[in-house]
């Protein structure tokens, strides 16, 4: 833990619910969630595709305006985008025309910082994540792994409180993204945002939470919430463990039977019949 | 490279670093090979060509439809050439060709950039100009010869009017594409980094559509070219297009080719200007590929 940690991370949502679609098409994706998250905290949602995960970090990021309940950030409520809350997807959006430095220092060039300055920072950052001496590649010019962590490093120069990460390894392989999870446990170890992280992979939610919080189908709800006691930094060690083969047996059950739920629930509609296979 | 080592040696972590896609940068540069076989085809092809115009030109040839009856040989141009690039008159003519032709294609950059900038981001400018614009844009440069001349007290300024309204449409219609074909998450992605709404316009919006703009911009070169030309053999006074039409009326046939071999000089090296400047104003896009030079 350094310097750079920050103690207003800390998340508090209460009864949100999201509608998303037009008038008739109107639709509940988030339906009464609440939750608590302590700054500092590695939190996953882990959740079936299409239960509202996106769409509740799409909440918490600014980008989508709540239906009801609240969300706020350190005490204050969230209303709109802002550099505080960083958000990183699936598939990068670097700057195809910056290169990855300028990519890197964009948040600090923003905020009116002087080249010299925001440059060293942004070198810093770099190495932070591994990537000295690609500072003056284009982001076409590097990997997806690599692209991802320009990505980390561009919104982790703004000192978010929060960082809001959705799938982002899903597009990587799977040696990749090995890398990347123990790279994001790392770098997080050194800087201690409060992270908010979602995926459906639960071998990935376990590997690198506190704390895992699983969603059930459409209408997204809070299942269950469930603590990882294990000590960091982890490694090899944990993901063979009994503690974490003992966890994942029991998300497999819970998504088991979410898909179990939508099956059932399919079978009075059979337009929707193909959808609870995927 | 060594630049990959230091990653691997720096990275906070051992295991498998992933590497860099391929060498993208030599990818770009793909040249075509050219094996002496093509190079004699087309060189002969050349020859070829130059040697029917001489014969044609020289026994004065008659094919029906077309008559070479009054056509300099190339034996008479090349001499034509020699003269006119001796005299001073020269520089005179293409440097009030140049001038018109660079006077309007800025203007059309400017006015075609800003105005795609704005229509392509904003409904509500797109509504206010594109209806005079829709209206005006099938009207070929050309066409405005005569109103033109009606219009300007000044011949030069009508006629760097008519090059500006030939490179206008091309420049505009291209950046509004540009706009049009940028990814919206790259703009959320700013906004939530903190750019400001003009800040958006040049960090994201304009380098955005850079490599359609350039498009636009070799496109309206030659346009302007072709707008000029023309303009100059109506009303012009000096000029490459002028000094062609005068040759004509003056009846020194060779002069009329000399001319025309200017017009394609100057007009590809401008063109081949714009395309260079684009390129280096686009490396990224280079990388990628870069859009396909014909
Ligand atoms: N803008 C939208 N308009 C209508 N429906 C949407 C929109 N965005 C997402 N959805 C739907 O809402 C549900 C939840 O989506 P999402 O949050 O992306 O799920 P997840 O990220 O968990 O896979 C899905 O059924 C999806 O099809
Ligand atoms: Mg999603």
């Amino acid at each position: 833990m350094s310097d750079t940690h920050t103690p207003n991370g800390h998340i508090v949502v209460r009864d949100a619910v999201i509608e998303l679609g037009d008038k008739k098409d109107r639709f509940r994706a988030v339906d009464r969630i609440s939750f608590d998250i302590k700054a500092g905290q590695f939190v996953c949602l882990l959740g079936p595709s299409g239960c509202g995960k996106s769409t509740l970090l799409g909440a918490l990021a600014g980008h989508i305006p709540v239906t009801g309940g609240s969300l706020s950030l350190g005490g204050r409520a969230i209303e709109g985008p802002s550099s505080e809350r960083g958000l990183v997807f699936q598939q990068h959006t670097l700057f195809p025309w910056k290169r990855v430095i300028d990519n890197v220092a964009f948040g600090l060039k923003m905020k009116g910082v002087a080249k010299a300055e925001r440059q060293a920072r942004a070198l810093e950052l770099l190495r932070l994540v591994g990537l000295a001496g690609f500072e003056h590649k284009y982001p076409i010019q590097l990997s997806g792994g690599m692209q991802q962590r320009v990505e980390i490093a561009r919104v982790l120069i703004n000192q978010p409180q929060v960082l809001l990460m959705d799938e982002p390894f899903a597009a990587l392989d799977a040696q990749t993204r090995w890398v990347m999870q123990r790279l994001l446990l790392d770098v997080w170890a050194k800087i201690g945002t409060t992270v908010v992280f979602v995926t459906h992979d639960i071998d990935e939610a376990l590997f690198l939470a506190d704390r895992v919080l699983v969603m059930s189908q459409r209408p997204g709800r809070i299942r269950e919430d469930i603590a990882i006691p294990a000590a960091r930094p982890r490694g090899d060690a944990w993901v063979t463990s009994d503690d974490f083969i003992h966890l994942k047996r029991h998300c497999l059950e819970l998504m088991r039977d979410e898909h179990r739920r939508n099956f059932a629930a399919s079978l009075g509609n059979a337009g929707d019949f193909a959808g609870a296979f995927i | 490279m060594s630049a990959a080592q230091l990653t691997l040696d720096q990275a906070p972590l051992e295991g498998v670093a992933d590497v860099p896609v391929g060498d993208v940068s030599s990818a770009g540069k793909r040249r075509t090979r050219w094996p002496l076989g093509r190079i004699l085809v087309r060189g002969l092809s050349l020859i070829a060509f130059v040697a029917f115009w001489q014969v044609a030109a020289q026994y004065r040839l008659h094919l029906g439809i077309v008559t070479f009856q009054n056509v300099p040989a190339p034996s008479e141009v090349v001499p034509a050439l020699w003269n006119l690039l001796q005299s001073p008159k020269v520089l005179d003519h293409v440097l009030n060709s140049l001038y018109r032709v660079f006077g309007g294609f800025l203007g059309a950059t400017l006015a075609g950039t800003i105005l795609g900038l704005w229509i392509g981001r904003s409904r509500w400018a797109a509504d206010l100009f594109l209806p005079p614009l829709e209206v005006l844009r099938p009207i070929p440069g050309v066409a405005w010869i005569p109103l033109a001349i009606l219009m300007f007290p000044s011949s030069e300024m009508s006629m760097i009017f008519i090059t500006f309204m030939g490179a206008l449409f091309p420049i505009l219609l291209n950046t509004i594409h540009g706009v049009g074909g940028i990814d919206p998450r790259l703009v959320s992605t700013a906004r939530s980094l903190g750019a400001s709404r003009t800040r958006l316009y040049l960090e994201v919006i304009l380098p955005g559509a850079l490599p359609s703009l350039v498009t636009g911009l070799s496109i309206g070169m030659g346009t302007s070219w072709f707008c000029l030309v023309t303009a100059e053999m109506i009303a012009g006074q000096y000029g490459i297009g002028y000094y062609t039409w005068e040759s004509y009326n003056l009846q020194r046939y060779a002069d009329i080719v000399v001319g025309m071999l200017l017009i394609g000089v100057f007009g590809m090296g401008s063109s081949v200007l714009v395309r260079k400047l684009g390129d280096l104003l686009t490396p990224w896009y280079q990388l990628k590929g870069g859009r396909d030079h014909e």
